[in-house]
C-alpha cells in the first residue's frame, strides 16, 4: 500500500467536502440509534459472556489438576485457550474500549478492569484507545502500522533490518502478550529521549509485576496444585498461552494488514473533520467474514471496520449495523474489505514478506515467474 | 489465656497465606469474582440483597421484601438504605427508608413519582428472585434512646415510610400521626394505620388534599393543640417541611428530606473527569453528580441530595455552584477542593479528580 494520497487511482477524490460531511452525518445517525437503544439484553450479554468465561476458566483448570491423563490435558487445553481468548477479546479489549461503561458496573468498568494480559490495562488503553485508534493508519503516527519492528507500507522506508520481518512477526505472534507488554513501554521512543526516565522506569516496573504474576500463576501455582500432573499442566498453560497468543495476534493483522486496506499520510490528517476521520476509519481497517463463532472468538473485531467507526459501541451490536454501514461504502463507491479468516491472514503475511524486501523487489522478479497467484506467493515466500 | 495468643496468630497467618494463594491463583481477578458467580449473598462481598416478595401498596406504590446479603449490620427504625437497580441496563442508586421492623429480611416501600425512573421500575417491574446492590443503613432521622412521651408526626405521600418503620418496631405510650395523601384510596399502609388508630395505639389524622386541600400550619395547630409538648418527626415534600421548619414553635422539630431543595441555578460550563478522561458540557441546573452519570463516568454516590457526603470529590479547578444555596466555590491548580457533587452545578468549566 502507497498513503493514499500519493495513489494514481486516489480511492477518495471523487468525494465532495460536502460528501464527506454527509456521510459522517450518516454514520453519527447509525451510531445515535445505537446509543439509544442500549439496553437491559446488552447488558445481560456482557454478563452471560462474562459469566461462561469465568465457569469455562474454572472448569479447565480444575480438569487440567489431572491433566497427566491425556485426556484431561486435551479437554483442559482446549478450554483454557478458548477462556483466554474470550477473557482477551470479547471481554477484556471491549471492556476496556469503554463499550459497557454506560452501564455504571463498577466491576465491568474501563477504569476498573484488568485483564489476563502482560500489559496492564491502563498502559494498553494509553496506546490502544488514545493512538491507534485516533491515528489509525497514518502514516509516522500510529505505530500499529508494523509496530515499530515491521515494514507494512510502501511508503515506510525499507532498511537491511526489514528484511528479518517475517522472521520478527513469527515471534511477535508467539509472544504476543509480551511483545504487547513492550510496545506500550514505547521502548523506542524512550531510547530516542523523548520519554522521560522516571515514568518509563515505573511503568517497566508494572509491567514486570504483572508479568511475574501472571507466569507465578500460570507457571509455578496452578502446576504445583496439580501435583503428579505438574509438568503436564505446565506445558497446558503455556500452550494455551501460546494458542491465545497467535490467535490474537492473526486476529489484529487481518484488521489493517490485508492488501486494500489504506493508509495515510502524517499532513492528511492536520484540520481532520469528523466526516474525514470517519473516512480514514473505513478505508483503514478490514473485516473477517464468518459465523457466530468466528465474531464471538475475534471479539467482534471480525467488524474491525465498525469497530474502527465506533470503537465505545457494545460489541454485541456490530453486526447489526454492518449493513447498514456497507450500504454506505456501496452509496459513496468506496470499497468495504473482507474476506474470509485464511484469505486475510493469507493476504496480511504476504506483505510482510513481500514489504521484507524493497518497493519494487518482489513486483521485478515476480515478473519472470509469470502469474503467481497472491496466496501460493504469500505461501511460497 | 497465655497459649491461646500464639494459636490464633498462627491461625490468622494461615487463613492469611491461604487468602493470599488464592489471590494469587485467580490473578488478575480476585477470587469473589469467580464466588459471586455462585453466592452472590455470601459474607465479604460487596452487599447485595435479593428481591423476596413485591407486593402492592396502593395504585401507585409498593412493597419490596429483601432478603439481605451476610455482611449486613441491621438498621434503626427511620434509617434508609440505598440501593442500586439496573434499569435497562444502567446501575442506578436510589435512597429508601426501611418500613419493617425486622433484619433477617426487611422492607422498603416505594412511591411511583411521575417519569421517576427506578421508583417506577421497582414499582412496576421489580420481580422475587432479582439480585439488588444494597448499602449498609444510615441516617438519623431515628428516635433518641429515650423514648419520647408524647410523640407527634406529620407525613404526607411516601413520607410516611421512615415513620412507619418507628411505629411498627418501636411501642410509644402517646402517637399522633398527621398524614397527607391525594385521596384515602392513596394512603399508603392505610389498612394498618386504621387498624392502629381503632385499636388505640395512635391517634391517627387523615388528611385527604384532593378534597380538602393542603395542611396548613394553622390546621396542624389546630389539630393537634398540644403540640409544643410534643417532639415531632416531620417527612414529606420539600414545601411542606420548609413551611413546618420555618413556623414550629420550638426546636423539636426533626425533618427527613427526600430531594434538596434547589434555591438557584448555577451558569453551566464544562466539567472534565480527569481520571477517566471525559469532558461534557453541563448545564446550570444538572448536578455534577447527574452529568458524570450520564457520562458513563463511575461516580460515587450517597443519598443524592446533599445529606450523606457520600458523593464527595476533589475539584482541581474551577467553580461550581451549591444548587440549594448559591454559594460558588473555586479552585484554583493544586487545591482540590472537596465538594460535594450530587447538589453543585458547574458555574463555568470545571475539573474534578475522578
Ligand atoms: C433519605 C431518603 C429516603 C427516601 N425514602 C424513600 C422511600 O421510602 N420511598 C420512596 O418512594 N422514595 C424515597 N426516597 C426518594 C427516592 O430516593 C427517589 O428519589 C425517588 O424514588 C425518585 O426516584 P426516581 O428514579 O423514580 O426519579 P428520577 O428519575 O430521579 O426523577 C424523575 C423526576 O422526579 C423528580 N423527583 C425526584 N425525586 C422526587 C421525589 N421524591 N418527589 C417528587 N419528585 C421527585 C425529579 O426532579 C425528576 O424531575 C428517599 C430519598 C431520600 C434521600
Ligand atoms: S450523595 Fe449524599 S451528599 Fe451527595
Amino acid at each position: 500500500m502507497t498513503a493514499i494520497q500519493k495513489k494514481p487511482d486516489n480511492a477518495i477524490a471523487h468525494l465532495s467536502p460536502a460528501d464527506i460531511e454527509e456521510l459522517g452525518r450518516s454514520l453519527d445517525a447509525i451510531r445515535e440509534q445505537v446509543v439509544g437503544s442500549r439496553g437491559a439484553d446488552d447488558a445481560a450479554y456482557i454478563r452471560k459472556v462474562i459469566d461462561v468465561q469465568r465457569k469455562l476458566e474454572l472448569t479447565s483448570r480444575a480438569v487440567l489438576l489431572f491433566s497427566l491423563f491425556p485426556p484431561a490435558w486435551l479437554a483442559g487445553t482446549t478450554g483454557l485457550s478458548i477462556a483466554k481468548i474470550l477473557e482477551n477479546m470479547e471481554i477484556g479489549h471491549n471492556i476496556l474500549h469503554g463499550q459497557w461503561d454506560w452501564m455504571r458496573d463498577p466491576k465491568i468498568h474501563s477504569t476498573t478492569w484488568e485483564w489476563d494480559n502482560a500489559t496492564p490495562a491502563d498502559m494498553w488503553k494509553h496506546s490502544h484507545n488514545e493512538l491507534h485508534h485516533a491515528y489509525t493508519n497514518v502514516l509516522g503516527k500510529d505505530n500499529d502500522l508494523g509496530y515499530g519492528i515491521m515494514r507494512v507500507d510502501e511508503d515506510q522506508r525499507w532498511s537491511p533490518f526489514y528484511l528479518g520481518q517475517p522472521l520478527y512477526n513469527f515471534l511477535n505472534a508467539c509472544f504476543f502478550q509480551y511483545g504487547i507488554a513492550a510496545y506500550d513501554l514505547e521502548i523506542g521512543k524512550y531510547l530516542k529521549g523523548r520519554k522521560e526516565k522516571v515514568a518509563f522506569k515505573g511503568q517497566v516496573t508494572k509491567v514486570l509485576n504483572k508479568v511475574k504474576k501472571h507466569a507465578l500463576r500460570d507457571y509455578v501455582l496452578h502446576p504445583l496444585l496439580s501435583g503428579p500432573s505438574a509438568l503436564t499442566t505446565l506445558g497446558a498453560n503455556a500452550t494455551a498461552n501460546l494458542v491465545r497468543n497467535l490467535w490474537t495476534h492473526s486476529i489484529i493483522m487481518c484488521g489493517h494488514f490485508p492488501e486494500g486496506v489504506e493508509t495515510f499520510e502524517k499532513t492528511s490528517i492536520v484540520g481532520e473533520t469528523r466526516g474525514e476521520w470517519y473516512l480514514r476509519q473505513m478505508l483503514g481497517a478490514a473485516n473477517i467474514d464468518g459465523g457466530a463463532a468466528m465474531h464471538m472468538m475475534s471479539g467482534n473485531l471480525s467488524f474491525q471496520i465498525e469497530h474502527h467507526l465506533f470503537p465505545d459501541l457494545p460489541s454485541n451490536r456490530y453486526a447489526e449495523i454492518a449493513p447498514q454501514v456497507q450500504a454506505l461504502f456501496e452509496k459513496y463507491e468506496l470499497s468495504y474489505v473482507s474476506g474470509s479468516f485464511p484469505k486475510q491472514l493469507a493476504s496480511a503475511w504476504h506483505k510482510v514478506f513481500r514489504l521484507a524486501l524493497p518497493n519494487d523487489f518482489l513486483a521485478k522478479t515476480a515478473a519472470s515467474v509469470t502469474d503467481l497467484p497472491v496466496r501460493a506467493a504469500g505461501k511460497a515466500a | 489465656m497465655t497459649t491461646a495468643a500464639p494459636v490464633l496468630r498462627v491461625r490468622d497467618r494461615l487463613r492469611d497465606r491461604v487468602a493470599q494463594l488464592a489471590e494469587l491463583v485467580a490473578t488478575p481477578l480476585v477470587p469473589a469474582d469467580y464466588v459471586d458467580l455462585l453466592d452472590p449473598l455470601r459474607n465479604g462481598t460487596d452487599l447485595r440483597a435479593r428481591i423476596v416478595a413485591v407486593t402492592a401498596e396502593t395504585a401507585d406504590a409498593a412493597t419490596l421484601e429483601l432478603r439481605p446479603g451476610r455482611g449486613w449490620r441491621g438498621h434503626v427504625p427511620g434509617q434508609y438504605v440505598r440501593i442500586g437497580v439496573d434499569v435497562d441496563g444502567v446501575r442506578l442508586w436510589r435512597a429508601y427508608s426501611v418500613t419493617s421492623s425486622t433484619d433477617t429480611t426487611f422492607t422498603i416501600t416505594v412511591k411511583a413519582i411521575p417519569d421517576g425512573v427506578v421508583s417506577n421500575h421497582l414499582v412496576r417491574r421489580a420481580r422475587a428472585g432479582s439480585v439488588v446492590q444494597l448499602d449498609q443503613a444510615t441516617g438519623d432521622f431515628v428516635l433518641p434512646t429515650s423514648r419520647p412521651t408524647k410523640a407527634l408526626f406529620v407525613t404526607a405521600g411516601s413520607g410516611i415510610t421512615p415513620v412507619m418503620g418507628m411505629l411498627r418496631s418501636t411501642p410509644l405510650d402517646d402517637v399522633v400521626l398527621v398524614h397527607s395523601a391525594p385521596t384515602a384510596d392513596d394512603v399508603i399502609f392505610a389498612t394498618e394505620l386504621r387498624t392502629w388508630a381503632t385499636q388505640g395505639r395512635i391517634s391517627l389524622v387523615e388528611k385527604h388534599t384532593d378534597t380538602d386541600g393542603m395542611l396548613t400550619t394553622d390546621e396542624l395547630a389546630a389539630v393537634v393543640p398540644d403540640l409544643s409538648e410534643r417532639e415531632a418527626w416531620a417527612c414529606g415534600p420539600t414545601g411542606m417541611l420548609d413551611a413546618l421548619e420555618t413556623w414550629w414553635p420550638n426546636d423539636l422539630l426533626h425533618t427527613e428530606r427526600f430531594r434538596p431543595s434547589v434555591l438557584v441555578l448555577g451558569d453551566g460550563g464544562s466539567v472534565t473527569f480527569a481520571r477517566s478522561g471525559t469532558t461534557v458540557d453541563a448545564d446550570g441546573a444538572t448536578p455534577l453528580l447527574t452529568a458524570g452519570e450520564a457520562a458513563g463516568v463511575l461516580m460515587p454516590s450517597g443519598c443524592r441530595m446533599g445529606i450523606c457526603f457520600g458523593c464527595v470529590l476533589p475539584l482541581r479547578e474551577g467553580a461550581v455552584r451549591d444548587l440549594r444555596t448559591g454559594d460558588v466555590t473555586t479552585a484554583a491548580v493544586g487545591d482540590g477542593v472537596l465538594i460535594q457533587t450530587c447538589i453543585s452545578a458547574a458555574a463555568g468549566p470545571c475539573d474534578l479528580d475522578v
